[in-house]
């Protein structure tokens, strides 16, 4: 009887030895992936005041394309351009009357923050003047920030005029 | 008028739907046969009803109703007839449409059988199926429905609405708005349908599960029951899945075929639990061991799956699925909550019950192996979710917003997948009851050998990077493991008959279709994973404005820009087409015509890349839309995706797998009776 008790125990404390030992793999996965891959959503002021703690991380920023700067070599593919802040908050939006006001705003008011995006490839069609940028990639030494992916909107185009990553606020 | 007749029919289902679950609860519990047999017969009338109107919309689409706006916002005039048959389900609404008619037609299906054996469980499968049936009518009806038709108010707004809004002034558009280009592609005209097949199909296990949970059948006779509506849920299923991955491939433009978008991984998730679920009854029926885990995973599957349709259609997350926005989400959220926590409390009102009925002794026995199975399959289901909705928990908890991408689940789950492939091979030369490290150790060298052998060479070939080597390893080890199934199957039943070994081969795997076919599906499985490892760590891109007569290279190919042709399609497209050559050590293969549609009507683009696909590569090459392409250069985005056709072909072994475990086996199943 005790015998056969201590041997239950025995038998089933190997299976959960195992199971502890699998949860443990499948959690240290989640916590080292969710840790390294974690993409950070960013406005120009939050990025700025974090500086260089930030450098390597996988981010996502959101600007107003300042248009005199954009620069486009059609060889190289190489496209540089500098964005001005926008808060990120959609109320914060709204208060200033809407998205495309609050681009007008961030454009044209020089004390706003700025930053330098360069990025390889096609120059999309909708990079313009006070259009809304959300880039995604990484802030380099000296404050450049190098994007692997550029999504632009244009308020006049999309009469939602807020910004996906206000909506999606995932 | 017929909208009014479609909506009617709509309102009649779902009277009926209610009934039927009214009329089989009072039948149950009064032990009255005929309330149960209303029951049946109500459920019976359902399916011809929801047919009569789901072929009314269809007439509605084909013939141009643009009055109506589901048909104006999918269909238009240049559109040809089968996408506008196929426009059902390119929308919210009439996806809904389509999930009850498949829902009352699996219904009535298993309604029709002989149940004078399970006479008990018949009126809880008619309470869940019609439930889950009248959720979704109520949705049609209340929310989303297709025959809602133009009115312009008094105001000057176009509002569609069933019944005019007091003085508006009915309107007839003359064209519609079109279906998304994206969606008019013949991957789009069976990825949904079969992604739906198999959502819906799991909610009869389901319903058998819950049948035998209330009334306190503790057997398997559910699961024996549902045995091939399980398969071939779980078939659809990965079928619809490998069909968006070719649609993603052929039509997305960006090279790739699978982006761990939530949809996707939502897709996937009740694929996850369907296929722990299709392993571990095994298990129940032959040693009588997971009963309360086989029950807590096809309630899992079932939530999971109407949260997959919840996601691919409520517009919650950003997605390339995104293509319609909707308020039903709570709807969805309470209807998950209410069937989810129901179940549970049944299963665990019933948890005594479902006790095993042999305990597990050997870490090394065949259903140690399948549970490991499941629980690194519970493994990437926790990933995925995980992965869905930390942004919700991270900008609750601490107000900032993150995001993780396909880097973070392509690391999370690659181990888990890996570890999936290696007991893939293992399990299937285990024994069930006792074993020892020892036995299966005697079974694992003779495959193991050739397995390692094949590492060596691949080394030698100068493969280095150490996925790939540890991907292939254990792709080479399933594969010979299989073999050497097959192998010792037949020899032994070659001796043991005499039979001529093709002959005892044949025999074997006519008299043991599940367990062949299983093995055949995981070949399937591990070729599919040449293809994934092909390109996960071997694609490489690159690209480049081209002038006329320039070329670009990659992966040792030469492609040349030759010319530019820009012209009105026939069904309204405007086409910009390319024309490119492509060289291997100055030799021509071929030409590739990269190009992009725009569609005036809706203002929309589409990518649709130049491929050459062979065994051992794919040349994907895209003619980039976003900047202004001149006659004079161009810029291209160009691919090289190794081995990515032995994700296709391992899906085509997939069905054929499928086939041989599901064939009907009448003799088997006159013994089983």
């Amino acid at each position: 009887m005790q015998k056969s008790l201590i041997r239950g125990v025995q038998g089933r404390g190997k299976f959960i030895i195992g199971g502890m030992f699998i949860l443990a793999a499948i959690i240290y996965l989640i916590v080292s992936a969710t840790q390294s891959n974690a993409e950070y959503f960013m406005t120009v002021n939050e990025l700025r005041s974090k500086g260089n703690s930030l450098v390597g991380r996988s981010l996502r920023i959101s600007g107003a394309v300042i248009g005199d700067t954009i620069q486009y070599d059609p060889l190289t593919m190489n496209l540089t351009f500098d964005i001005a802040h926008v808060p990120g908050d959609n109320a914060a939006i709204n208060m200033g009357g809407g998205l495309a006001a609050v681009l007008h705003t961030a454009v044209t008011d020089p004390t706003r923050t700025r930053l330098t995006i360069i990025y390889n490839g096609p120059r999309p069609d909708l990079l313009r003047d006070e259009a809304q940028a959300i880039i995604t990639g990484h802030l380099g030494e000296g404050g450049i920030f190098y994007a692997d992916e550029l999504l632009l909107k244009c308020p006049t185009k999309y009469q939602e005029g807020i910004p996906s990553q206000v909506v999606n606020s995932n | 008028m017929l909208a009014q007749f479609g909506i009617g029919m709509f309102l009649l289902t779902f009277l009926l739907a209610l009934f039927s679950v009214g009329a089989a609860v009072a039948g149950y519990f009064s032990k009255s046969d005929r309330w149960v047999e209303a029951a049946r017969r109500s459920m019976l009338l359902i399916f011809p009803l929801i047919t009569v109107a789901a072929l009314t919309l269809i007439y509605l689409l084909v013939t141009g109703h643009y009055e109506i706006e589901y048909v104006y916002s999918v269909t238009s005039n240049d559109m040809p007839f089968y996408l506008k048959v196929t426009a059902l389900w390119g929308g919210q609404a009439g996806s809904l449409v389509l999930w009850s008619w498949l829902m009352s037609a699996f219904a009535s299906a298993v309604t029709l059988r002989k149940w004078e054996r399970d006479r008990e469980l018949l009126p809880w499968v008619i309470v869940v199926t019609s439930v889950t049936l009248a959720f979704f009518l109520s949705l049609t009806i209340l929310y989303e429905n297709p025959f809602a038709r133009w009115w312009q108010t008094t105001a000057g707004d176009f509002v569609p609405r069933m019944f005019a809004p007091a003085g508006a002034v009915a309107i007839t558009p003359m064209d519609g708005q079109g279906l998304n280009p994206l969606l008019r592609h013949p991957g789009m005209i069976v990825h949904p349908p079969m992604l739906y097949l198999g959502f819906v199909a799991f909610v009869i296990p389901y319903a058998f599960a819950i049948a035998a949970l209330v009334t306190g059948h503790s057997d398997d006779r559910w699961i024996r029951l549902t045995r091939r509506w399980t398969l071939v849920a779980w078939v659809f299923l990965s079928i619809g899945l490998v069909l968006g991955m070719r649609w993603a491939y052929d039509v997305l433009g960006w090279g790739g075929y699978w982006a761990w978008d939530p949809v996707e991984t939502a897709s996937l998730m009740p694929w996850l639990t369907g296929t722990a679920f299709l392993h571990s009854v095994m298990i129940q029926e032959k040693r009588g061991m997971f009963k309360q885990w086989n029950m807590l995973l096809i309630i899992l599957t079932y939530a999971l799956v109407i949260f997959g349709t919840f996601l691919t259609r409520s517009g919650v997350f950003s997605s390339v699925h995104a293509f319609s926005q909707s308020a039903i989400g709570p709807m969805f959220f309470a209807f998950i909550g209410i069937t989810f926590v129901t179940s549970l409390a049944l299963l665990i009102y019933r948890w005594k019950d479902l006790r095993a009925e042999v305990e597990m002794r050997s870490l090394f026995s065949r259903e140690a192996f399948f549970l490991l199975n499941n629980l690194l399959f519970m493994g990437v289901l926790i990933v995925c979710f995980w992965g869905v909705i930390f942004p919700l928990i991270s900008e609750l908890v601490t107000g900032q917003k993150v995001t993780v991408g396909p880097p973070f689940y392509q690391r999370a789950n690659g181990p888990l997948f890996g570890a999936l492939m290696a007991i893939m091979g293992i399990a299937p030369l285990t024994a069930w009851g006792r074993s020892t490290a020892g036995t299966l150790g005697r079974m694992l060298w003779k495959p193991a050998i050739p397995s390692l052998l094949t590492t060596v060479i691949l080394l030698f070939l100068g493969m280095r990077n150490w996925i790939a080597l540890i991907g292939f390893t254990l792709v080479a080890f399933v594969i010979f493991v299989t073999i050497y199934e097959f192998w010792s199957g037949g020899r032994s039943r070659e001796k043991k008959v005499k039979e001529n070994f093709l002959v005892a081969l044949w025999q074997l795997v006519g008299r043991n279709r599940r367990r062949y076919g299983g093995y055949l599906i995981h070949l399937s499985m591990v070729v599919m994973a040449i293809g994934i490892l092909g390109i996960e760590v071997y694609r490489t891109t690159t690209q480049k404005t081209l002038a006329v007569g320039e070329d670009i290279q990659i992966a040792g190919y030469t492609l040349r820009y030759n010319s530019l042709a820009q012209f009105p399609s026939t069904d309204g497209r405007f086409v910009t087409r390319a024309n490119m050559s492509v060289f291997r050590d100055g030799k021509l293969l071929g030409n590739l015509y990269p190009r992009y549609d725009y569609y005036p009507t809706s203002g929309q683009m589409m990518t649709v890349a130049g491929v050459r696909s062979t065994l051992a590569d794919d040349l994907y090459v895209v003619l980039v839309n976003w900047e202004n392409v001149s006659l004079i250069q161009a810029p291209f985005k160009v691919y090289h995706n190794p081995l990515i056709n032995w994700l296709w072909i391992g899906s085509l072994m997939f069905i054929f797998g499928f086939l041989v475990a599901a064939w009907p086996d009448r003799e088997k199943e006159k013994r089983e009776e």
